[in-house]
């Protein structure tokens, strides 16, 4: 009888949780001065410095006053990011973008860390699977365990070793 | 000096090679047990005190290229380009570091410290030492081979020795770099420890795992050495180099910060190894991978193969740290193709949601961590090879990529200590999870609220919604460790008698290498909390008249003189900016321009105000030529103080675990009289 109350209680109250992130989302607001901020923080600085155009502050900078001027009148133009984007490599080259695009050998780079982590995560969880089976196996190959260790002693010889907590281990 | 410094070097390099052939031969004659003219063991004993001299050698090397610096001998070229007269005292100690040459002495005379160490505690194990030692008198070899040929420190200057020097680069010219780089080498270096073990018990297929045991408080000295080199690094770049940020993924950031994941990595993964028996071969290419990514690091940022913005010294020794990663990645492939059947694995995992695949998913993380910023640090290259095109991979590419990897990894990092060994229930993982869980959506709530959302404008905002989720983690974490913390405590409590305070003492003391680690994972957290509010700077540039301000979140800046100094080493410009919140005057901001005179660099000097809720972060850009007028940039950039703070709890937490743990006779005499609790409810997962 206790059990499905207690259930209930944490049910509706992660029901309400959700409910009060959902009205606060709905709450969004913001202003649109961005845009300069985040397509400055897309481009390097040409300058040689390996900074990003918008945080390269180096005494006597030849290239970002000028290309951050570039940007701001190309913005005032109504041009589009990708068209700002091509302007800018047509002019310094394609390292002037921060990041590599997402077109031809480039997309590569987007894409490696990704497949690598997935084939990893994928290899991970079949070998587990398999080292469960095998370890399944074996336990049923060496037949069930000694009477001594019934689940009410295994508890307290655990419960001991964590109370204690001398194990030298994590 | 420089004849004295040179010999040292040439006389280290022999007695290195004799440590190396002398203990490989030893060790060959003891394996095969072979009959010989001379005692195998007496032969190691030579060989190990080979290596004792070869110190002192390097060590007399190292003093004269500093006695050199200090006495400004420009007949040498290394002293001549990297210091001069007027140089303060601190700073010709960077000399050491801040050129090629001085900076692979200061490899050497490191490694030989932790080669010293080692041979001079060899009683613990005579046999596993002796092979330690060999391998690390053969990394030592290397280094003396690159000092004596390819960079020698103490080669002198053709031609007329100049009165003065070219000065050190103005960016080495800051407190921390005294100390930021010595810090990163012991980790760099350090790792060459484990990873000789690690060898060395592989080719004597040493029984057990003991060889764990021994080289934990090495591994875990020197991740703590590597992390606040890296930590250090960033407050440096904060401090200096004046863009408002720490990190920009730079390759030189991240040739420091791969080691640093495969090292974690290791850390975490060997405990399986000592309580389960398991993960023998991962761990052993764990520590290989850290030692030939240090190696790597030190390539990256000395031959130039990558551009960075404050790789210090390049040259042409590429060549020879890829010859050599080449020898060493064979000899590693070699010996585990011979010698693994001695890996085998004595258990294997029971459950995909247990503690052990938690941290096979931690080490999975980490590694793919490591490999994205390996793959982003050499995609230019790889493009450039390809398609003839060489591309910039900055920030954004990392932000978008590494980011909710680390996200991902932090969860883990609460996940894992709730999850028990071996399986679990669903029943265990509901009641266990339940308060992270609401600590979780709590937090997203008050974020919201706060006005931490993830859309602006109708538009994603990818940064907002980073920081969110990593609000929101963050407060999992920590709900989940410290109510790690209290449960421990609280039996503990029960037994004894004693405060909750008190109990935590004790229940820390008990396993200080389990509560030291959560300690660390709590320093984590507050790290990542500092990095979320990167997310929220914000920075405005105005030029400001005498008595003109500028605004900046609650703070206003008035500027109420600008001047001039100079002294021997520099001249410099600063402002002096009164900063007001709600019309009250707070204190007063000076930030610099400074232009060194031997090198006629520039640099900034950043003035910065920091609160736990944020830094007030002012940078003198220079004065405008037509008015005389300073050009000021000013930052608000949010939580910075925590990543600080963050790295002092893991410091803190590193000391803790290195703490040997109570042991159990002990434990029962410091603890008073026990209170039977016979219905105490048992502690939950976690252990």
């Amino acid at each position: 009888m206790a059990t499905p109350s207690r259930s209930t209680f944490w049910f509706r109250s992660l029901q309400a949780l959700a409910l009060a992130v959902a009205v606060c989302f709905s709450l969004g607001a913001g202003d649109s001065s961005a845009r300069y901020h985040d397509i400055n923080h897309r481009l390097m600085c040409t300058c040689g410095c390996a900074q990003l155009l918008g945080e390269c502050n180096h005494v006597g900078c030849t290239a970002s006053g000028g290309e951050l001027a570039e940007l701001r009148t190309d913005i005032a133009n109504g041009m589009s990011d990708q068209q700002i984007f091509s302007q800018f490599t047509a002019k310094y080259g394609a390292t002037v973008l921060a990041a590599p695009t997402t077109q031809g050998f480039d997309l590569v780079a987007w894409i490696a860390p990704f497949a690598v982590f997935g084939a990893a995560l994928l290899g991970t969880i079949l070998l587990i699977r398999r080292w469960s089976g095998i370890s399944a196996a074996k336990a049923a190959a060496a037949g069930p365990e000694p009477a001594v260790l019934d689940p009410a002693e295994l508890e307290r010889r655990e419960k001991i070793r964590r109370e204690t907590g001398i194990d030298g281990g994590y | 000096m420089a004849a004295f410094g040179s010999f040292a070097l040439l006389i280290a390099l022999a007695l290195a090679a004799y440590n190396l052939l002398a203990g490989t031969l030893a060790l060959r004659l003891i394996a095969v047990g072979q009959p010989s003219r001379i005692s195998p063991e007496r032969l190691a004993d030579t060989a190990r005190r080979a290596g004792i001299a070869g110190f002192l050698a390097i060590t007399a090397a190292a003093f004269a290229l500093i006695w050199s610096v200090f006495t400004n001998d420009f007949s040498i070229t290394y002293i001549m380009e990297h210091s001069n007269r007027a140089l303060p005292g601190a700073y010709k100690f960077s000399a050491l570091w801040s050129g090629q040459e001085g900076s692979l002495l200061l490899w050497a005379w490191l490694l030989g410290i932790y080669g010293f160490v080692l041979r001079l505690t060899h009683k613990h194990d005579v046999k596993l030492y002796a092979y330690a030692g060999t391998i690390m008198a053969g990394i030592q070899v290397f280094f003396l081979l690159v000092l004596n040929f390819a960079a020698p420190p103490f080669a002198l200057l053709k031609g007329a020795i100049p009165d003065d020097g070219n000065g050190l680069n103005p960016l080495l010219q800051y407190p921390e770099m005294v100390i930021h780089p010595p810090m990163l080498y012991l980790g760099y270096v350090g790792f060459s420890v484990p990873f000789a073990f690690a060898l060395g018990a592989l080719m004597m297929r040493y029984p057990g795992e003991k060889w764990i045991k021994v080289t934990r408080v090495w591994t875990l000295v020197t991740w703590l050495f590597l992390t606040a080199g890296i930590f250090l690094g960033m407050h440096w770049a904060y401090a200096v180099l004046g863009w408002g940020g720490y990190w920009g993924w730079d390759p030189v950031e991240n040739a420091s910060f791969m080691p640093w994941l495969t090292g974690t990595a290791f850390l975490h993964s060997v405990m399986m190894q000592e309580k389960k028996g398991m993960m023998k071969s991962w761990n052993v290419w764990l520590i290989f991978s850290t030692f030939l990514l240090t190696l790597l690091g030190t390539l990256l940022t000395r031959a130039g193969l990558v551009s960075s913005v404050h790789a210090f010294a390049q040259s042409s020794i590429g060549t020879w740290f890829v010859v050599f990663m080449g020898i060493v990645l064979a000899v590693c492939i070699f010996t585990y193709v011979l010698q693994r059947s001695h890996l085998k694995s004595e258990q294997h995992m029971e459950s995909l949601v247990s503690r052990e695949s938690s941290f096979l998913f931690n080490n999975l993380v980490l590694l793919t961590a490591c490999f994205v910023i390996l793959w982003g640090t050499l995609f230019p290259i790889l493009s450039e090879y390809v398609v003839g095109n060489k591309v910039t991979v900055g920030a954004p590419f990392y932000n978008r990529v590494a980011i909710p990897i680390g996200l991902f990894l932090l969860f883990l990092t609460g996940v894992g200590p709730l999850l028990p060994w071996r399986s679990t229930s669903l029943k265990s993982i509901k009641r266990n999870f339940i308060l992270p869980t609401v600590a979780l959506w709590a937090m997203v709530v008050v974020c919201l609220a706060v006005g931490v959302r993830p859309w602006k404008d109708g538009a994603f905002v990818p940064g907002d919604f980073y920081a969110l989720v990593a609000f929101a983690v963050s407060a999992a974490v920590m709900t989940a460790i410290l109510s790690e913390f209290l449960r421990g405590a609280a039996v503990i409590s029960r037994q004894t008698g004693r405060n909750l305070a008190t109990g935590i003492w004790l229940l820390t003391r008990r396993n200080t290498r389990r509560y030291g680690g959560y300690i660390i994972h709590i320093g984590v957290v507050i790290v990542v909390i500092g990095l979320a509010g990167s997310a929220f700077n914000r920075n405005v540039e105005s030029e400001l008249g005498l008595h003109d301000k500028m605004q900046i979140g609650p703070y206003t800046l008035e500027q109420v003189g600008a001047t001039q100094d100079s002294n021997l080493n520099y001249n410099s410009e600063y402002a002096m900016l009164d900063v007001y919140r709600d019309g009250k005057k707070q204190f007063q901001m000076t930030p610099e321009k400074r232009v060194y005179l031997a090198s006629d660099q520039p640099q900034t000097m950043v003035a910065i105000h920091s609160l736990p809720s944020w830094d007030l972060y002012v940078v003198y850009e220079g004065s405008n030529p037509d008015t005389g007028n300073p050009i000021i940039k000013a930052f608000l950039n949010p939580l910075v103080g925590w990543i600080w703070g963050g790295l002092v709890i893991l410091i803190f937490g590193t000391f803790v675990a290195l703490v040997p743990s109570l042991s159990p006779a002990t434990a029962s005499l410091r603890v008073p009289a026990t209170r039977p609790a016979p219905s105490e409810p048992a502690l939950k997962g976690g252990d």
